[in-house]
Parts: C-alpha cells; structure tokens; sequence
C-alpha cells in the first residue's frame, strides 16, 4: 500500500448492508496490518461501536452557537428576526415579544451580526459527540453521534471526518438517502461504494445514488447484498450503465444471524476474511482506472 | 387516525408494512414522508394529479465581475463554505448553509441568494385512495419541511374526501425529518428488527418519541432471523412500556409482493404475514 485512499460506503436506501460492508472491510483491512481509520458517519443511529471493540482514547463534544437575547437592551425593533432564515427567532411587535427558539436555529451568526444594540450574545449548543476507539496499534474506530433531540447530524460527521485524517485507508460508514448527510460524508471521498438489495425499492434508491454521484464527478462501484431474492433487474441495470459489479453476497440465514449478534463474518469464517480483503484490491483497481 | 410507520435503523420494513396498512381498508391516504428515498410510488403508481415546487433552501452564488475578492464573507461564514482559492474568493455549494448572512453584509453586494428548486411534492389517486409523496432532489436539506409539505396535503385531502385514516410512511433515523414526520400523529409504529443494530437503534428512536410524549407501539419484523434477540428486544419494549404489536416471522412472500408492485395485503391475502399485520393494525386502532 503507498497511496492513501478514502472510500465512502454508502446506499440511497437504509438497512441494505452498509454497516456489514465497513465493519467488515476495516476488520479485513487492520487484520492484515493495513493503517485503517474506520469513520461511523450515521451520526443519528451509529451502530459500528456494537461489533468492533475498540480502546476509548478521546472524545470531543460538537457544538453550535446559538442567540442568547437581553431584553433589557433589546428595543424590539425585529431586525434579527428579519435576518433569521430558519425561522428560529420569533418576534412580535405589539405586543412586545421575543423568543429564540433553538431547534430551529443553525448558529449561522447573522442574528449577532443584526442586532445594533447589544442585545445578542452568544452560548454554546451541544449537537453531539465524536468519539475515538483504538482497535489495533495503527487502526482507528472513529463514531459520530448526535444528541437525541437534535435535528440535523452535518456538524457531527464533518467533525468526525476532519479528525479522521492520518491513516493510509479511511473508510466512510455513510448515513442512508442522498440528501444533505449523505453530500457531506461522500464529498471528500475518493471513491463510494454502494450497497443495494435485489428489489424494486433497492433498485430505485440505487439509481437516484447513482445519479447524484456522477452529478459530484464521484467514481463508484456497486454491492449488491442479499442476493437471491428478489428479481435479478439490477443486475441489468449495472450492466446497462456500466457500474462494476464489485462484489455479491447471497442472501444466507447464517450471514443474517452472525451480523445480528454483533459478530464479524471476517472473522468467523476465513473464507469471507479473504473476500473482504479481495474488495479492497478490487477497490483499488476500480479507482485507479476511474472511469468518468 | 394518522398513523406514523418508521424505525432508527433503515431497511427493516417500514415501506413493506406502511403499504400493508394502507390496504386493508379503502378511502385511504397514503403519505410517504421518506422524501429522501420515496418508493411506495413503485407499488402503488398514482395518478399525478397535484405537482407543487418545493424550494429546500437558498445558496450564495458570487458575481466575479463585481466581486472585489476583499474575503470579508469568508470572516462572516460559520459554515466553512468559502475559501480564497488563489486569491480568488469561491463558494462551496455543498458546504454553503444558506443563512444568507454572506449576501447581507457584502461591500460590493456581489453575492445573492438563489433558490434550490429541483425538489417536488406529488398528489394523486391509488387503487386504495389518495397518495401524497414528497421527492427531495439530491443533496438538498430541509427535508423536515418538505416532509411537513407532504403531510398538510394529506390531511387536506382526507377532510376533501371524508377520508378517516392516513398511513405514514417515514424516513429513518432520528433527525428532523423524523421529528417532523410524528410529530402531533395520534400513532406511532416503530419497526425493527431483530439484530443488536436493531435494538441500539430502536431505543434512540423510542427516546425521540417519548419527547413528544406521543403513542408508541413496536412491530418486530423478520423476528425468527434471530429468535433470541428478538427477545431481549421484547423485554426493552416491555420494560419501557411499549407495546409490541406483531412479531413478523422471515417469509420471501414479503419481497415477492414488492417484486409483482403489491403490498402482501393484496398478494397473499391468506399468508400467516397478512393475518399478524391485520392484527396489529385492529390493536394499533383499539389502544
């Protein structure tokens, strides 16, 4: 290994196997003695703490600002109400009214920067934590988790990306969808690979991924995971838009029960520790030969 | 009734049981709130009766001709989303939060607001009833209002057509799309499965709900995939006073259904699914 690669796991449609990949892979990866940071980017269910033990090393809190109002200066005059575009401050004139109402508020500042008076300060918000657990001398387990209650995880993933930063692999465990959460783990990403599921709902999920990755110019390959049900139509479809096929898992109770008391298939069975370490290198070549 | 189907943890069935509900009795509507990734549209084919724009949010574009690169915007943006490359002072669309601050403080007033408006919100008829579904174009945010979009339009069109009961299908995680997918709902489904992801994340998202003080019950699908899971899924619900409503056993009809664009309700009215799904909507509407 000389180049360092950065990959995003991820898939439009939750509960297809993205979690199974990364563990997995970042199992396959530090066994073999790889510097690997695994990255658990779900920030509103992370879940990859509950199959890789790790020792904790460090935790840091993510914060926001949000507006603290002193009614005894404010002279109601709405200016920062009018600067809100989150509709987190509300205002009335008559009578003399007003709240900050801080779910809504994304800490953008403008308030602070409205307010002729002195009237807004500012305290800081907990949005969540990231938490850093070594898993072997060079390897990383690194979780992103939002505080229940809060509204959306961003803040919480690009922290936990930026602080993933030294290793010669790091491996982005995605949040479902393609909107905002989904933008900010894969954005920095060298190449994503997608997780699907033979059905219709996978399907139509994988192709709206597909269509916002190669809106990014991101390379990617496809997963598809529990193979052999459903219909074989996505399968047509990669080959019909030429996506690489980068690895099939059947669909096999026994893969099912392991995963679903929190053990690693690679490292229950050789076999699959092999497979996983042969993704990698098919990772590699894909990305090498990036095709668009 | 409105009825909200949804789970921390994606992929364990939500869709699959939200059609189900949605087909056991006429005069319904179906709202699919999972406007990131919509897919009952697959199953059902509404008419498209209704298409209204929904605007996501707001990003700063920069007029290099008046642009004076003086980078005071950069000192303004919390969002890390504008850089001096070179010397030159670029916006990044993907991290730009759209607060607009940057636009309002500008010297040269060379940066304006323009709007995201790829996203959609559909309304139509189904074999069953009305259909109301929400398509956020990628990489947008806001998802929370587009979701309250959705859900305005289905209570509107039930009060239109007398309809009683409103089937959501949610999104996953906890975040505000799904805050604001229950919020004010009269029942809350939660679906899960029986893996320790599963229970790790049905307890963040029994704790979201609880917030909202609102009723919870749980349906544990796929529940012989791992029988003693399950069970320890049972006695948190038990011990957190939640109901579990159906224990689904694993069966391939479920899939089958999808594949031939019916929900199992309608593809195997006799299945041992379709009759435990029965049942826990007669409970979900008896508590």
């Amino acid at each position: 290994m000389n180049s360092k690669i950065k990959i995003a796991i991820a898939s439009g449609k939750g509960g297809t196997g993205k979690t199974f990949i990364s563990i997995n892979l970042f199992n396959a990866l530090q066994k073999s003695g790889t510097k690997v940071n695994l990255v658990d980017c779900d920030a509103e269910e992370p879940n990859d703490r509950e199959f890789i033990a790790g020792e904790f090393q460090q935790s840091f809190d993510v914060t926001q600002k949000v507006p603290v109002i002193d009614e005894s200066k404010c002279i109601y005059c709405g200016k920062c109400y009018e600067y809100c575009n989150y509709n987190a401050i509300f205002f009335l004139a008559e009578p003399q009214m007003i709240r900050v109402l801080e779910d809504h508020c994304h800490g953008c500042g403008a308030c602070s920067v409205a307010c002729e008076y002195g009237a807004i300060t500012e305290k800081d918000d907990l949005l969540g934590t990231v938490a850093i657990y070594k898993v072997q001398q060079n390897s990383n387990l690194i979780e992103a988790r939002m505080k229940v209650g809060v509204h959306s995880p961003v803040p919480v993933i690009k922290e936990a990306v930026k602080s993933a930063a030294d290793a010669d692999v790091i491996l982005l465990d995605s949040p479902p969808g393609t909107s905002c959460p989904f933008i900010q783990t894969v954005a920095t990403a060298d190449y994503v690979v997608l997780v699907t599921e033979p059905t219709p709902f996978g399907l139509s999920d994988l192709r709206q991924s597909v269509d916002t990755l190669r809106s990014m110019g991101k390379n990617c390959g496809v997963i598809v995971n529990r193979a052999g049900l459903g219909n074989d139509e996505v399968f047509d479809y990669l080959k019909k838009e030429n996506i690489s096929l980068l690895m099939s898992v059947p669909f096999d109770k026994s893969i099912a029960m392991t995963y679903s008391n929190g053990k690693l298939i690679s490292n229950e069975t050789p076999e699959w520790e092999k497979k996983f370490s042969q993704l990698f290198n098919i990772i590699l070549q894909e990305n090498g030969s990036s095709s668009y | 009734m409105e009825v909200a189907v949804i789970s921390g943890k994606g992929g364990t069935g939500k869709s699959s049981i939200s059609a189900a509900f949605a087909t056991m009795q006429p005069n319904v509507v179906l709202a699919d709130c999972d406007v990131d990734a919509a897919n009952l549209y697959i199953l059902f084919n509404p008419t498209h009766e209704k298409e209204e724009v929904f605007v996501s949010v707001y990003k700063a574009v920069i007029d290099k001709d008046s642009c004076t690169n003086c980078g005071l915007c950069i000192d303004y943006c919390r969002f890390d989303a504008i850089h001096d490359v070179d010397g030159e002072v670029l916006i990044d669309e993907t991290a730009c939060d759209g607060c607009k601050l940057c636009s309002r403080i500008c010297p040269s007033e060379s940066i304006s607001m323009i709007p995201e408006d790829k996203s959609r919100m559909y309304a139509g008829t189904f074999r069953n009833g009305k259909m109301v579904y929400g398509r956020l174009s990628p990489g947008e945010e806001n998802s929370g209002r587009l979701v309250d979009m959705v859900r305005e339009e289905a209570k509107i069109i039930a009060k239109e057509n007398h309809f009683e009961t409103i089937i959501i299908d949610g999104p996953p995680g906890i975040g505000c799309p799904v805050i604001s997918t229950i919020t004010g709902v009269n029942k809350v489904v939660i679906v899960t499965e029986p893996t320790l992801s599963g229970l790790h994340d049905l307890k963040r998202t029994v704790e979201v709900v609880s917030k909202f003080k609102l009723s919870k019950s749980v349906i544990i699908n796929k529940y012989d995939l791992n029988a003693d899971m399950a069970n320890t899924i049972e006695d948190y619900c038990n011990s957190q006073d939640v109901k579990v409503i159906a224990k689904i056993p694993f069966d391939k009809v479920v899939v089958d259904a999808m594949v031939n664009c019916k929900s199992v309700i309608e593809f195997a009215p006799d299945s041992e699914i379709a009759g435990l799904l029965r049942e826990a909507y007669q409970k979900l509407s008896e508590n």
